[in-house]
């Protein structure tokens, strides 16, 4: 008894310390940069802490920040409807809807985004006659629909590549099988290739909802009030940079959230494939 | 049709030659750009991977904050941040007057620091494909580790990280359209103020999206000219 009590405590050597290398020392001193510089951040909020400035803005900056949450999770689940189609087109062996599909990506996927926003919120204003007869210029004279409306055709691009890489991940044999028991392509597309493609989008699409986010900000310039826009108006009125710091830090923790819920589903999701 | 034609011509009437300057601008801030992201990338990557700790958590709080932040802001935050600094500097000397900062400068550095933290992660990904035999081989022929970095692993790395460099370089010619915002005058500014006048918003947004894509399909020639070139001196292996 009292021999395997002496095994159990075996004494291990002390692991070796760690010495004072000259990237140890380079790097305490960028953390402690680091850390100086948050400091400092914090101490300027909090010395210029104005309870007028924040009764002022606090309402508005929520406001906006509801604005920039519509905005792009409207234009996320729309332009995951409208880029169902499209992906179908990239992956159709017919020459049209391959061609239209392929432009349609290329144009969204290569030009800015502001630049299409600008499109079509000043560009439209060239057809008013023609919007006006079909009814649609009270749509597109709303700085908000406009943002909406490019924001979705931008994304649905996206996500109809995400959509494409993930399904053409699946292996050919996936659907061979599916076809050999007899499921009809739908079926097979739903109960076989989408429960392993998604798995696959779940990062792009993550990532997708975090480039919105961070791009949703240039809607400021086209008069919507989202939380850039509010950012805007509080500091051409205030003239204090406080104000870009408290958005840059709500923008900061959204953006964190997600990108932590993402890898908690991530890990949730690919449970089964864990060893 | 006509009247368009003439509205895009390089004379007096039209608005080519703006538009040319534009365009020149973008490539332009792109391209000096370009150099000192890559740099800074490269060592934010050499960070993240290093042993030490400290040092990694320098690199991560680094691309943590400079990719949460939207692209628009951290150009305001520094365009208008360094005007402040700056005034307050010159007020703490005693002269107090108003500075403007260069909206080139200013987008270099905003645009060069979100170009360095999302070139950092194609990096980091590039440094974890390459073995590590090949640092122990490169120490077993008596290499240090600097000339391992530069003989032996800089090469490979930068082989496996150009083509995400090359989505980065894309990404980084439609963000400088941004740099319009604060008074560049790059191909959106300048379609922007012809269209104003013109009263032709469509034309000219619509040319400023087309000069936008034909820069894309430029720099995809280049990419795969690069990466055939990459792949050539690569050797067979």
């Amino acid at each position: 008894m009292s021999v395997v009590a002496a095994t159990d405590t075996v004494e291990r050597p002390a692991p070796p310390r760690r010495r004072w290398t000259g990237t140890r020392i380079a790097g305490t001193i960028l953390v402690t940069l680091w850390a100086l510089a948050i400091a400092g951040l914090a101490l300027y909020l909090v010395q210029s802490w104005n309870p007028e400035l924040f009764d002022r803005y606090a309402g508005r900056y929520w406001s906006g920040l509801i604005v920039t949450l519509q905005l792009v999770f409207l234009s996320i689940i729309l332009g995951a409807i409208l880029s169902i189609p499209i992906a179908w087109g990239r992956m159709t062996k017919r020459r049209i809807p391959n061609a239209l599909a392929y432009a349609y990506v290329y144009f969204f996927r290569g030009t800015p985004l502001i630049a299409q926003t600008f499109l079509i919120y000043y560009g439209l204003g060239s057809f008013r006659p023609q919007l006006e007869t079909v009814g649609l210029w009270s749509f597109f004279r709303d700085a908000w629909n406009c943002a909406l409306f490019a924001f979705t055709l931008n994304t649905a691009a996206y996500q109809a590549e995400i959509l494409r890489g993930a399904v053409e991940s699946v292996g050919r044999g996936q659907w061979e099988g599916a076809a050999s028991l007899g499921l009809s392509r739908l079926q097979t597309l739903r109960l076989v290739i989408a429960p392993q493609a998604l798995i696959v989008a779940l990062r792009p699409y993550g990532n997708e909802i975090i480039l919105m986010i961070k791009g949703s900000a240039i809607v400021a310039i086209i008069t919507v009030y989202d939380l850039m826009g509010e950012t805007r108006r509080a500091y051409s009125r205030s003239f204090d940079f406080q104000t870009y710091l408290y958005a840059a830090l709500i923008y900061l923790a959204i953006v964190e959230t997600l990108r932590n819920i993402i890898e908690w589903v991530e890990k949730r999701v690919t449970r089964h494939l864990k060893r | 049709m006509d009247a368009a034609l003439n509205l895009l011509s390089f004379g007096p009437e039209g608005w080519g030659d703006d538009i040319a300057s534009g365009v020149l601008v973008t490539v332009g801030l792109a391209l000096a750009t370009l150099p000192f992201g890559l740099v800074l990338g490269f060592f934010v990557a050499v960070m993240k991977q290093a042993q030490e700790p400290s040092m990694r958590l320098a690199g991560n709080i680094y691309t943590t904050i400079f990719r949460g932040l939207p692209e628009l802001l951290t150009l305001f935050l520094i365009f208008y941040g360094a005007q402040l600094g700056l005034q307050q500097i010159t007020a703490f000397i005693g002269t107090e007057t108003t500075i403007e900062i260069n909206a080139f400068a200013a987008g270099m550095v905003a645009l060069g620091i979100m170009f360095s933290s999302y070139a950092s992660e194609v990096f980091l990904a590039a440094f974890r494909v390459i073995p590590r035999g090949q640092y122990e081989g490169a120490y077993a022929v008596g290499l240090s580790h600097n000339r391992t970095m530069r003989l032996v692993v800089l090469p490979q790395l930068i082989r496996i990280a150009l083509p995400g460099l090359g989505n980065l370089w894309l990404i980084l010619l439609k963000d400088t359209a941004l740099v319009s915002v604060i008074g560049l005058s790059d191909i959106l500014r300048q379609t922007g103020v012809a269209a104003r006048v013109t009263k032709e918003p469509f034309l000219f947004f619509g040319l400023a999206c087309l000069l936008y894509l034909v820069l894309a399909i430029l720099s995809s020639f280049v990419f795969s000219a690069i990466e055939r070139w990459a792949e050539k001196s690569g050797g067979t292996r």
